[in-house]
Parts: structure tokens; sequence; C-alpha cells
């Protein structure tokens, strides 16, 4: 009964655009009003989408992606949580560091790629860089953010408490920045998702992935293996998305509702 | 004795906020000397940076096809400037860029307008759109380029597909924020639609629409310099492929500290438009 009274309020009509598309889609490949080779028709899609899943090429690919993404976003990620930490809570590393780090962040990320490539050779190390590059900016300025929020009021009330520096950093600091930190991380995970990808089609063709697979299925005019590859890259996407902002919820309940 | 310490004392109380009066020259100065100091600390890092990198050249510690000296850096951007290289596929890259603008931006704020506007428009097109917008732009590359080649209109419509989403998403949460009060006002003065568009919606949900406009101009830059680097035959990014291609990594360093240029161009210019619209603001008020 619930369910039919949910279906009966969920609004269908955002379901007309995508099914309208999907049903013209069929109809031009099916009375062939278009080259077929060119826009594949719909079954065959699903097909090339069964047969890559059985062959696990797509799978060990999309693993491959996975272990670049979350290496490269872990290393990042902690590398600028460090130093946002550093300019938020130092004045004088602020005015060293900070004017640098501001100019790089300039630099288009894919601007990096060619030179780290030619030092690194187009293997893992070069990926795994560029990705932690991706992650690095937005937890970086984010966390930076996060640490300047922190007011005067609220380390005096620390320093009569006698917190220590450790403690200081640990109980007043890193809390009250970390909603900003969730945020850069909730950036960076999305970033590096397209580093990752980016750098896989960049970088050659040798090394599996699955931004390589569809690279591949480009250079072999495969029209099926790169929908189905895009499909996957952008479910992928859309699942860490949600995962992120679960776990932001989720770790950040104490803020309480209103937030 | 008595008398002069009070006169003192009793100095007109107009003179109070002239007592710290300090002239205008020194804190001049004063403001010029921290903006120095800034300076020079901010140029420590990448001075230190720099003799790092000649020290490194001249150690040898890796070839000179692959850590090209910095004065040979220097000499390229120069000569890649004087002979025209740079320019023409700066210009080149910059017309991309301003195209993809026009075309991204205009026909994401015409999507935003709609679907904030029209409850009925966003029935129908706001879920699928929520959907297509989740897919990275980068996704789509290989799949434009079968359809479009790797001509122009590669790149154009991949960096406007980058600036749409932003432009449009933004635009849509600008009008929607608007309040409800604002919108019966305009009912009472029985404002016609385009009016109503126009003289309240435009101007309520500007700033968040310029905030989508400006991310879209950030998504646009780097998606640029993707499509570039993957498939091009002129432009900065392809610039960059070729010195990587001949080993002459000045070139691509060369496309780095230009790339990186452009960024802060665009960034400040944004800033700018951004402290204008602010203005206008504070003005209306």
């Amino acid at each position: 009964m619930r369910i039919v009274n949910a279906l009966r309020q969920a609004d269908l009509r955002g379901l007309v655009l995508p099914l309208a598309f999907l049903a013209l889609w069929y109809a031009v490949t099916r009375l062939q009003l278009v080259n077929t080779k060119l826009i594949v028709p719909p079954g065959a899609v699903l097909d090339a989408a069964w047969k890559v899943v059985a062959s696990g090429q797509l799978l060990a690919g999309l693993q491959a992606s996975l272990v670049r993404d979350l290496s490269g976003f872990a290393a990042g990620s902690a590398a600028g949580i460090a130093l946002g930490l550093l300019l938020g809570v130092s004045r004088w590393a602020e005015r060293l560091v900070g004017p640098t780090f501001h100019t790089l962040k300039q630099i288009s990320l894919f601007a990096w790629l060619p030179l780290l490539s030619t030092w690194l050779g187009t293997g893992e190390a070069a990926k795994i860089l560029f990705v932690a590059l991706s992650a690095f900016y937005p937890v970086a300025l984010n966390t930076f953010e996060g640490v300047r929020g922190v007011t005067r009021a609220q380390v005096e009330v620390a320093r009569v408490l006698g917190f220590n520096r450790r403690q200081l950093a640990w109980r007043l600091v890193l809390p009250a920045a970390s909603p900003q930190i969730a945020t850069g991380l909730h950036l960076a995970l999305l970033y590096a998702w397209l580093a990752t990808i980016g750098a896989e089609y960049l970088l050659g063709a040798s090394s599996h992935g699955i931004g390589n697979v569809v690279i591949r299925g480009k250079a072999a005019f495969h029209v099926e293996l790169i929908i189905v590859g895009m499909l996957l890259i952008g479910l992928v996407g859309m699942a860490l998305n949600r995962l992120a902002a679960a776990v932001e919820a989720r770790v950040l309940h104490w803020r309480g509702p209103g937030h | 004795m008595n008398t002069a310490s009070s006169s003192v004392a009793y100095a007109p109380p107009s003179a109070a906020p002239l007592a710290p009066l300090v002239p205008r020259w020194r804190r001049l100065a004063a403001w010029l000397a921290a903006r120095a100091l800034a300076l020079a600390t901010g140029l420590v890092l990448p001075l230190l940076l720099l003799a790092f990198w000649q020290y490194a050249v001249d150690r040898h510690w890796l070839a000179e096809q692959i850590l090209p000296p910095p004065s040979l850096v220097r000499d390229s951007l120069v000569e890649l400037w004087d002979n025209g290289d740079l320019t023409s596929n700066l210009a080149i890259s910059l017309k991309r860029l301003g195209w993809s603008l026009l075309i991204g931006g205009g026909s994401g704020l015409l999507l935003g307008l709609a679907m904030g506007v029209s409850r009925t428009v966003k029935a129908y097109v706001y879920p699928g759109f929520q959907l297509v917008s989740q897919f990275p732009v980068i996704g789509w590359v290989p799949l434009l380029i079968i359809f479009a080649g790797i001509g122009e209109a590669l790149k154009v419509s991949a960096i406007s597909i980058a600036v749409v989403v932003p432009v449009a998403v933004n635009t849509y949460q600008g009008i929607r924020n608007i309040p409800r009060a604002l919108l019966e006002v305009a009912a009472v003065y029985r404002f016609s639609f385009w009016q109503t568009i126009r003289r309240l919606v435009l101007p309520a949900a500007s700033s968040s629409i310029f905030n989508g406009l400006r991310q879209g101009v950030m998504q646009a830059w780097l998606s640029l310099v993707f499509v570039e680097l993957l498939a091009s035959s002129e432009g900065i990014g392809y610039l960059m492929v070729w010195g990587r291609q001949l080993l002459q990594l000045d070139i691509v360093v060369v496309g780095m500290i230009v790339i990186g240029a452009v960024g802060i161009v665009l960034d400040r210019l944004l800033a700018w438009c951004a402290s204008r619209l602010h203005g206008w603001q504070r003005r209306a008020y």
C-alpha cells in the first residue's frame, strides 16, 4: 500500500524527457535513419555492456582506476590538510608559502600532466601523483579557510583551560574546522575521479583502467564500448558523490539540524 | 599649577579623535612597508625553488632535455612570444574559451531561468538535467570525438557542456531563493511577465548567477586545457604536447607559465566583476 502511495505521489513528469530520448534513439536506429555505425542502437550498447562485464575487462579496469583514484586521494588530502592547517595556524607560514600556493593553484590541473609524465613516465607513479595534486588544492584551501574561521574567543577559552599545542590542534582547531574540511574532501573526491579518468585518457593506452578501455574503444571506433565506459564512469562519479554526502552528514551530525 | 593641569584635562572633546593623528604620509609609508614586507616574504619561497632548480641543473641530476635550465625557459618564452607562436596559439585558445562561454553560458542561463520560473519546466527537465550533470565532462569527450571529430566543434561543444551545468544550477537556485514577498509585491504592482523577469528575477538572482558563471569559467579553462592536450592541432595545450614530443621541456614549462598567467588574469577579472556587482547591490539598498 505504501509503495502504491509513493508511486502515486512521485512526480513522473521527470521521466518523460529521458524516456523520449531513449525512444527517439531506438526509433532512428531501428528505422535506419542514421548511420548505425556512428549512432549505435541501444540494444547493441546493452549487448556490449553485457559482454564486457562478462569478460571482466571492464570490471578489472574499474578496479585499477579506483585503486589509483583512492590512493591519490588519500595522499593528496593528507598533504592538503597538513598544509591548510599550517597556513591557517601560523601567520609566518602563510606569508612565506601562501603567495606561491595561490599562484601555483592557478595553473590549470591538466597542464601539469605533460611535465609529470616526462619526469615519472606514463606509469602508475605519474598518475597517482597527478590525482594527489588534484585532491590537494581543494582540501588545502578549505582547511585553511576552516582554520581561519576559528574565533579568537575560542582559542582564549582553550588557553584558559590550559590546553597544550597538541590539545589545541586536536580538540579545538580540527573539530572547529571540520565542516570546511569535509567540504574540501568532498570536492577533492570529485576532482580526484576527474583527474583519474583524465590521466588515463591522456597517458598511454598500455595500462589498465576504465579510461584506457574507453580510449581504446575510441581508437577502434567501438562506439558501444565508449558509451558503456562513459556510463560506468558517470555512475562511479555519482556513487562517490552520494557516498561523500552521506559520510559528511553522518560525521557532522553533531552540528544539529538546520545544516 | 592647578589651572594649567585642568586646562589640559579639559581639552575640548573634539580634539580627542585628532589625538592619534599621524601624518597621512606616515600611514602611507607604514602601509607601503607592510606591502613590501609581504611581497618580500612571498618571494622567498619562489626564489629558493628557483635556486634549487638551477642547482639541480648545475649538478646534472636530470638530463637537460628533461630538466631545462631556468635561463632556457626564459629565452624560449621570449622567443616564442616574439615569433608569434605563443600569441597565435593563445589567441586560438582564448577564442575557443570565449565562444564556449557565450554558447554554454547563454544556454545555461536560459535553462536555469526556465527551470526557476516555471514549475512545469522544472518538473519535466530537472530530474534528467540533474542526472546528466553528474557525469564528469571529461567522460563525454571520447563520445564527442566520434560525433564531432577533433575539429573546432569538439572543443567548443565539450567546453560549452562544462559551462552549462554550473550556470544553470546556480541560476535555478538563485531564482528559487528569491523571497516570496518580493514576487507578491511584483504581483501587486501588476508587473507583466517580462517586467518581473527583467526588474525582479534577474537582479535578485544576479549574484548567484554570477557565482555560477565564475565556476563555469574555471571549469571551462580546465576542460579547454584537457581537450587541447588530448586532441588538437593548435592552441596552448597543443603547444605543450608538441614541446613534449620534441623533448623540449622548456616549451612545456612556458605553456604552464602562460596557462597559470591566464588563470590569474581570469580570476582577477572575475573578482573585479564581482566587486562591481556587489557595489551595485549596496547602492540599491
